[in-house]
């Protein structure tokens, strides 16, 4: 009973399919999972709006949007309707395919990245053998459309926005790599599907998790700071400021191409939270033993949908950073504190069963967490003004 | 005509459409957009060689190819940080117009 | 070759066609991009996944955004003044021209002379393959491409810096 309910879905495609002759079976199977995909995300997208506007509002002291439907739960359709019926305005002198095909390939990137991930026991899309790969391979195309979209709108502040959200995506991929790349190492596979089964078993009824280890304490960490950077989420929301620079790189859309921005990016937050948890929070396993009568899909969603609510509750709490504070803190701090979780990892890997290793590698990454924050990233000290005058 | 000897034209024209773009082109990015078409169909080429060779299971032509890609991507940024720097200098990035050594 | 694979090769060398003939720049390096692209889905056809996905990551992701980047930053967006091509183009085309005869027919001429017994059985590949053998035969490659790629990180740097005030 417990089974059927884990395996709910896959038991429902194969019988879906069994109608089918036996040579498009297989085909049909993954069209088939590729479209409850393209209904399952965007709903919990409209979901996500939802939660967010309502728990900013909550947040800033106001309540959120609450006049339509009860508590302002039909707000999302609202939404909808509303971006699928506003003009379609493209400015005369932009580039037309371009400015057309940006959106476009945001969402297909997006979209591909939820073939690897293991959203329920036997229900990964696509079982990869270099499955992590894939996915940070189609994540680092998704900036290109970033670029295409500022470059195309002829405009200066969506180039502006555009070279800045470039420059901090490309900043830090590497953390976010490195980060991933501890756990891979210590699994010793790409593979999604392993890296959730090594993290499946449990001692005395708590869990193998990778957050639970000191390196995967600080990967999760860095893992995390590194995907808010990388989806453009507030503190690192510079290049779509609203303050700032009008809308950044999507200031010339409007209608049904900003709504498709808007769900390129939620998607894609979705997307990350997905390897984050994958890699480190155990995917679809549960966090107790005794909780495993739960759908393994269920833990997954949940999981997602707990990521999405710290992503919001970090957009209501933190300022903003400036570009070259963000810069900073990318090359300067992130970065060499992956690559030391890279050395604590193997470490971990090397002592043997213990208590010396969890005390030898919390101490290291103490240590140095706080001698880069104190010393790394000190601020300069300001003298007294110098004044020049025009001659 | 074998699937090998398919793909070993399709690298031969993109690397004879690279050539080409090198060769006819005024402006110094657009060079090296070239340049990067030659890599890519000779490593098109080792991995074509590798999939249809006698010994896949070596992992030669794909070394060879990951290695390639590495060091293509090493030259371009090399590649593309001279040429900014003689933009700056020559404010054009016009090849025709920067063929003297005396600047 | 399966139909497949002549839409893999029409969209990657329509890619590198567009990638040198067109006027916009930044259109060039648009093309450039999908020509990367129907390459590594020509990788993952040849079964080299793991070279497939790092062409994507290292081209897509890295060298396309580079060569943009390189673009806006020497106003390569802006129409050129004059023609696009060099005062000569008739002799590049005839040198490519002559470069893909003389690759075509040895391609030809010599797989016609191949044994009909070439394998051609599906190799499986692991990435727990690749990186055994980077580590055991092929480790004096990667350090030296390491050590490469760090001197070609601090030479770019170097040569694209803005030179200061008191050193001219």
């Amino acid at each position: 009973m417990i089974e059927k309910a884990d395996q709910i879905f896959v038991l429902l495609g194969h019988w879906l399919v069994s109608f089918l002759p036996a040579a498009l079976q297989k085909p049909a199977l993954v069209l088939l999972a590729v479209v409850a995909i393209i209904v399952t995300f965007p709903a919990l997208f409209a979901i996500t709006v939802l939660l967010e506007r309502k728990g900013l509002g909550r947040m800033q002291n106001r309540y959120g949007p609450n006049r339509v439907g009860p508590y302002g739960l039909f707000q999302p359709v609202a939404d909808g309707i509303k971006s699928l019926t506003k003009e379609d305005i493209v400015p005369l002198s932009a580039d037309a395919v371009v400015h057309f095909l940006a959106p476009v390939l945001l969402v297909v990137v997006v979209f591909m990245g939820y073939a690897v991930l293991p959203i329920g026991r036997n229900m990964t899309l696509v079982n990869l053998d270099a499955g992590i790969l894939f996915f940070f391979a189609i994540g680092a195309s998704s900036e290109l459309s970033v670029f295409m979209a500022g470059w195309s709108s002829r405009n200066k502040y969506s180039l502006l926005g555009a070279m800045r959200a470039v420059a901090q995506m490309i900043s830090y991929e590497v953390p976010l790599l490195m980060s991933s790349l501890a756990v891979v190492m210590i699994t010793g596979s790409l593979n999604a599907n392993r890296i959730v089964d090594a993290q499946n078993q449990y001692t005395y009824g708590l869990p193998h998790w990778y957050i639970f280890t000191p390196w995967g304490f600080a990967g999760f960490l860095l893992f995390a700071v590194a995907a808010t950077a990388e989806t453009n989420r507030s503190p690192f929301d510079l290049p779509e400021g609203e303050s700032e620079l009008v809308a950044g790189y999507f200031t010339e859309y409007s209608g049904f191409k900003f709504a498709l921005f808007f769900l390129g990016e939620y998607v894609g937050m979705m997307g990350i939270s997905g390897l984050g948890t994958t890699l480190f929070l155990g995917g679809y396993s549960a966090p107790l033993q005794v909780l495993g009568f739960v759908p393994s899909w269920a833990w997954f969603i949940g999981k997602i949908m707990l990521s999405m609510c710290v992503f919001i509750w970090v957009r209501g709490t933190l300022p903003r950073l400036r570009q070259d504070q963000l810069m900073n803190f990318a090359w300067k701090f992130v970065l060499p504190l992956s690559l030391l979780n890279l050395f604590v990892a193997a470490a971990w890997r090397f002592m043997g069963q213990g208590f010396l290793r969890w005390v030898v590698c919390s101490a290291v990454l103490l240590i140095a967490y706080v001698v880069m924050a104190r010393v790394g990233m000190k601020r300069e000290h300001f003298g007294p003004r110098s004044y020049r005058y025009a001659e | 005509m074998t699937p090998l000897s398919g793909y070993l034209l399709v690298a031969a024209l993109l690397f004879a459409i690279g050539l080409a773009g090198a060769l006819t082109r005024r402006n110094a990015i657009l060079v090296l957009i070239g340049i990067e078409l030659m890599l890519n169909a000779a490593n098109l080429n080792l991995i074509a060689f590798w999939r249809y060779g006698p010994h896949p299971e070596a992992l030669t032509g794909m070394m060879f190819a990951i290695f390639s890609i590495a060091v293509a991507a090493a030259e371009a940024a090399v590649g593309l940080g001279l040429v900014i720097q003689i933009h700056r200098h020559a404010q054009t990035t016009d090849l025709d117009a920067i063929n003297r050594m005396k600047g | 070759m399966s139909f497949v694979l002549y839409i893999l090769a029409a969209l990657t060398v329509a890619g590198g066609l567009a990638a040198v003939l067109l006027k916009n720049t930044v259109h060039c390096a648009l093309a450039l991009t999908v020509a990367f692209a129907g390459l590594a889905l020509l990788f993952l056809e040849l079964d080299a996944q793991f070279a497939g996905f790092a062409q994507i990551l290292i081209y897509i992701g890295a060298v396309a955004i580079l060569v943009v980047f390189a673009i806006l930053l020497t106003r390569g967006s802006e129409t050129p003044k004059g023609s696009a091509y060099s005062h000569s183009p008739l002799v590049g085309l005839v040198i490519a021209a002559c470069v893909f005869a003389v690759l075509g027919w040895a391609v030809l001429h010599s797989t016609a002379q191949l044994p009909p017994g070439t394998t051609s059985a599906t190799p499986t590949v692991t990435v727990a393959d690749i990186g055994n053998a980077l580590m055991t035969r092929y480790v004096l490659p990667l350090e030296i491409v390491a050590l490469l790629l760090t001197a070609a990180l601090i030479g770019a740097v170097i040569v694209a810096m803005h030179e200061k005030e008191g050193s001219r």
